[in-house]
């Protein structure tokens, strides 16, 4: 493809693969465009976060393909997948609890060889209370906080793509809001964002598209619009019937 | 009041920061690749040997070929890592362990058939003691054994809290999986860690072997004592080890003081067993450690 604005940053294609011989994903095919913001969402265990994880190369997958701007990087090792831009902030633990905010912020650019500063600067601007406590352990933050520290630390190496797990998920509803105003923000600054998220009607709100996911396969997929209002999605996931 | 700081406090600050030296190793090893180095007495071992070998060769003192001898034991343990526990990275934790085990004594049969069995001294001669404020007396080479171990303690310390490698040793520590998922080497960390441990383990052995004298048993006889350190300090808290093998050593020395009467409280001879009680106390009572290590 010549024009490489045009062309998907991100796709999953007829993925198959789980956790040992447990088969999780029967097939799922998502893929993110440039500037834009994904969502899926589905029920608990419907496979979300193992397909993020199948983008990250920390699963055996035993069929279809995963490519970053139509480059194959399918079972690609982790550290190969972040060095080609990929940035992932996972459901659980995906801070370094010991290490001070600023440290946790240093290793999300540890594959950078170029000076990491002014980077780190432009974060700080982008969460404010991460730049008042740097100096502190990360695992002493609140909730939200740590949220912040660990998206901060994923967008330390200005991806090319930044996924996130939930990144609201436990959170206060001020918290929540913040979280989704920052993912519009770093958006806005062109990053295309894929996020599994359990707070539907929000997050479609700000999403180009999402995605429906069932038992490890694509049930719906569709516009953040039209998803929010289709009645069936709305009836499974949206809490109530369908919108007036 | 100075014949217990000159002959039992003295000597415990000094066997102590050995054993600090060598658990900062086991500590590191622990939290980073995950096992308990059953193998680490024998990196200590490998080391005074081979510095010991340097020291015969050139005629220098101790203390200038342990740079050297640190060197080439690291770069042995490097390559056991590479053809011993490398295979093993994904393996079950008690798979490395028996793995180490196995390590320890094919390290310790083959110290011995190269270098033999019999007795052997680091340093010849007998040392008069420095003696301060009249009564305070403390023989230069423990003098230049403390200074030493502080000058290892605040490098590590350095590298563990300025340099890019050493967060990534702590961000590894903290989890392994985040640590790839950011993209850090771990392979380097890995490496790194190995480094560390293997030098601070020739330093703590050539330490011991000037204080004492070198036998082929010396790196089974401090295992004990430096996990005991390494668990009573919190597992990948390297400072905690540090706080830990300090406690051992004068605990260890000071228990044979003669706090009642004037037979020792402790029979020297059971000395060892008071790494071990301390230890075992410390899993009891708090297995996190002193300074909130992992507990797996
Ligand atoms: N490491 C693992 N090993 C084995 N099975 C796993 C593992 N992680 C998840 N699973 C299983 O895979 C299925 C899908 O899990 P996944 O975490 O992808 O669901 P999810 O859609 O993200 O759910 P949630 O909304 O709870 O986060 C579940 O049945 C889960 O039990
Ligand atoms: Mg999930």
């Amino acid at each position: 493809m010549s024009n490489s604005e045009l062309q998907t940053v991100l796709e999953l294609d007829q993925i198959i693969g789980g956790y040992g011989d447990t088969q999780i994903l029967h097939g799922v095919s998502m893929r993110v465009d440039p500037g834009e913001i994904v969502v899926i969402i589905g029920p608990n265990g419907a496979g979300k976060s193992t397909a993020m994880k199948a983008v990250f190369g920390l699963l055996n997958l035993s069929g279809g393909k995963v490519r970053l701007n139509g480059e194959d990087i399918t079972n690609m090792p982790p550290d190969q997948v972040v060095h080609h831009g990929v940035c992932y902030v996972p459901q659980t633990s995906n801070i370094f609890p010991s290490l001070t905010v600023e440290e946790n912020l240093e290793m999300g650019a540890f594959v950078r060889t170029d000076d990491f500063r002014p980077r780190l600067q432009e974060l700080y601007d982008i969460f404010p209370p991460l730049a008042e406590k740097r100096r502190q352990a990360a695992g002493t933050l609140s909730g939200g906080q740590r949220q912040m520290v660990a998206m901060a630390k994923a967008m330390m190496l200005e991806p090319q793509i930044l996924l996130l797990d939930e990144p609201t998920a436990g959170l206060s509803p001020k918290y929540r809001g913040e979280i989704f105003a920052i993912v519009k923000t770093v958006n806005a600054t062109g990053t295309p964002i894929l996020m599994v998220e359990q707070n539907a009607k929000q997050a479609l709100k700000i999403a180009n598209r999402g995605y429906v996911l069932v038992d490890g396969k694509n049930k719906f997929e569709g516009s953040g619009h039209d998803l929010l209002e289709d009645a069936e999605v709305a009836e499974m996931f949206l809490g109530g019937g369908a919108p007036p | 009041m100075m014949e217990f700081i000159n002959f039992y406090l003295i000597p415990g600050l000094v066997l102590g920061s050995i054993y600090a030296l060598g658990a900062i190793g086991i500590t590191l090893t622990f939290s980073i690749l995950r096992f308990a180095n059953f193998a680490h007495g024998e990196t200590m071992l490998l080391g005074v040997y081979i510095t010991y070998s340097l020291v015969q060769f050139s005629g220098v003192h101790p203390l200038i070929a342990l740079p050297f001898g640190a060197l080439l034991t690291v770069i042995v343990v490097l390559g056991i890592d590479r053809a011993f526990y490398k295979p093993f990275r994904n393996s079950p934790t008690i798979m490395v362990v028996i793995a180490s085990f196995g390590m320890m004594l094919m390290v310790r049969s083959m110290v011995q058939f190269i270098w033999g069995v019999q007795l052997k001294g680091m340093t010849q001669g007998i040392q008069r003691p420095m003696i301060f404020f009249d009564s305070l007396r403390i023989s230069p080479k423990h003098i230049t054994i403390i200074g030493a171990a502080i000058v290892l303690m605040l490098a590590v310390h350095y590298l563990l809290s300025r340099t890019k490698i050493g967060k990534a040793m702590r961000a590894m520590s903290d989890s392994p999986e985040l640590a790839k998922l950011t993209g850090i080497d771990t392979e380097k960390v890995v490496r790194m860690t190995w480094i560390v441990g293997g030098a601070l383990a020739t330093a703590a052995g050539v330490f011991l072997a000037i204080d004492t004298h070198i036998d082929t048993n010396m790196g089974f006889k401090m295992l004990l004592p430096m996990f005991a350190a390494a668990i009573l300090g919190g597992i990948g808290r390297p400072f905690g080890a540090v706080a830990g093998g300090l406690v051992i050593g004068i605990v260890e020395e000071i228990s044979s003081y003669p706090w009642i009467g004037v037979e020792p409280l402790l029979n020297p001879g059971y000395k060892a067993g008071v790494a071990f009680a301390i230890m075992i106390g410390m899993l009891l009572w708090r297995p996190s450690g002193l300074f909130k290590g992992k507990v797996f």
